[in-house]
């Protein structure tokens, strides 16, 4: 059997991938499997969440505009976002900080969530705690202000009020 | 303790024993970890692995978990070796590339085993024998409190451990089942299993090669999303996932034997047959033969033959195991004809 790729070699490697519950084939010789690999990053067709991450971007957004967004560099390691889109991987944890506009609706396609509710390291847990609280009253404060109910609002800003202050 | 020694031993994960262990193979928890303040490896110049390498290595060393462990470094350890350690999946394929900063470290019943520099600066890995996914977790999460009172994980509250993939992010755990089902396979159920899975954000891939055209009918079901649920959650629905396709195939393997019983022994039978007889013979074939073999023990068909001997065999057949049992490089022929010698030899042909 020939390579898709190529049409050269002999294909070795045979893949099935499945999207959208249609079974796609793929038969490939090492050569060219070896850079579909390094395409797909060995993972579930990342390269296609991070396609699909391009296509979440308005179309008509001007090009200098997200050339100038996909330039910026992390402070702590200088990777830039044209780099992620490379790669697949970001350069340092600062990344997350640095690129969270461009990362959280990606997280949120590959995960279906972008709020951690597993394990915490115990150093953090203290900190951590008072973080959630505030992240989570804040949320219900803006909620009830675009409701008009002023008097929650009243409610959690006090409480909000408390917990800043460490009661 | 040498890597030699553990070729005449098995790994825990080998023994054949465990819940469900007719089905399941192998449980395995997988956690990513990285030291704040630091690149990920793939980003981090010279420097910081060098740094990384030592300070995991330090803290590892002190933990109360790695007594009686093996350290390897990497860029000490021969092509063949680390092909070695990959078969016996101490180590991933992605751990043997370029290998100046990366280390292993893992414990003598092979159940532990840590990965330094890897992708991530460290990924620590509990293996299982049998279906026991909530132990391999719970093993693995003792090890990580343990190391981040020595080392400060990255972690972000609201997006959890941060790790140098985002699709990883979260508990950056990746929990597996590796389940052995000819009879969905036999029976062209196991597309439907795979469309279903995928739906719960979950994935399955054939363990030796790709997607649904698995060699030898072993699947890898693992989770898929580490970001929004917790590591409980992630072990629970992998648990009662895995439990309802062991339920399918158990209950397919009885209408099998109900209604096709003497197609079936047939297969089970002529594969005896020629891993007995062969003298030449792929690592592809030996596989599959294996696989209807174990199927044969599994339904009380096979008798003088125990899982033990089968599971060994997927491992010693490999072919680095066969170079090291050998002493010496084999060309991929000389690898066929060793292969069919020990397997030949271990079922009682001549």
């Amino acid at each position: 059997m020939q390579c898709d790729v190529c049409k050269k070699q002999d294909a070795t490697v045979h893949l099935t991938e499945i999207v959208d519950d249609k079974v796609k084939k793929l038969h490939l010789c090492e050569n060219c499997a070896r850079e579909k690999s390094e395409e797909m990053e060995a993972h579930f067709g990342l390269a296609d969440l991070l396609s699909g991450l391009a296509d979440l971007a308005p179309t008509s957004v001007k090009e200098t505009e997200e050339t100038e967004k996909i330039s910026v560099k992390c402070p702590k390691c200088g990777f830039t976002f044209r780099d992620f889109r490379k790669i697949g991987r970001l350069g340092c944890p600062a990344c997350y900080d640095t690129f969270k506009e461009n990362l959280s609706p990606l997280l949120k396609k590959i995960h279906g969530s972008e709020r951690h509710v597993g394990k915490i390291p115990s150093k953090e847990e203290v900190k951590r705690d008072t973080k959630t609280i505030l992240a989570n009253l804040k949320e219900r404060l803006i909620e009830a202000i675009k409701l008009e109910e002023f008097e929650e609002a009243a409610r959690l800003r006090d409480q909000i009020g408390e917990v800043e202050r460490g009661k | 303790m040498k890597l030699e020694d553990l070729l005449m031993r098995e790994s825990e994960w080998l023994k054949g024993i465990g819940p469900r262990s007719n089905i399941v193979i192998s449980s395995r928890a997988r956690i990513a970890r990285n030291i704040s303040g630091f690149p990920f490896f793939n980003w981090a110049k010279k420097a910081d692995k060098e740094k990384l390498l030592k300070l995991a290595e330090e803290a590892l060393l002190k933990s109360k978990f790695m007594k009686d462990t093996i350290f390897l470094k990497m860029k000490d350890t021969s092509e063949i070796d680390k092909q070695f350690l990959v078969e016996r999946h101490l180590i991933s394929p992605e751990h043997t590339a370029d290998a100046a900063y990366k280390a292993l470290i893992f414990d003598e019943k092979e159940i532990v085993s840590i990965m330094i520099n890897e992708e991530d600066h460290l990924r620590i890995q509990v293996l299982q024998s049998g279906f026991n996914i909530m132990e391999a977790w719970r093993v693995a999460d003792e090890i990580d409190s343990d190391l981040g009172t020595k080392l400060a994980f990255a972690f972000s509250p609201k997006w959890g451990y941060l790790t140098a993939c985002p699709t990883n992010t979260g508990t950056a755990l990746r929990a597996s089942v590796m389940l052995h089902l000819p009879a969905l396979v036999m029976t062209n159920q196991i597309g439907n299993v795979f469309s279903a899975i995928s739906k719960l954000g979950l994935t399955m891939r054939g363990f030796y090669g790709e997607g649904t055209e698995a060699i030898g009918n072993f699947f890898q079901v693992s989770n898929q999303v580490s970001l929004g649920r917790s590591e409980l959650d992630i072990v629970n629905q992998i648990t009662s996932i895995v439990n309802k396709i062991i339920m399918r195939e158990e209950s397919t393997r009885g209408i099998l034997l109900a209604k096709n019983k003497e197609e079936v022994t047939d297969k089970i039978w002529r594969s005896y047959g020629t891993l007995k007889s062969a003298r030449i013979i792929t690592s592809d074939e030996t596989i599959k033969l294996l696989s209807a073999i174990r199927l044969g023990i599994d339904l009380g068909i096979v008798k003088n033959i125990t899982r033990p001997l089968i599971n060994e065999l997927f491992i010693l057949t490999q072919p680095a195991h066969l170079q090291k049992l050998e002493g010496k490089v084999l060309t991929a022929t000389q690898r066929d004809y060793k292969r069919a010698d020990i397997v030949r030899k271990k079922i009682g042909g001549k």
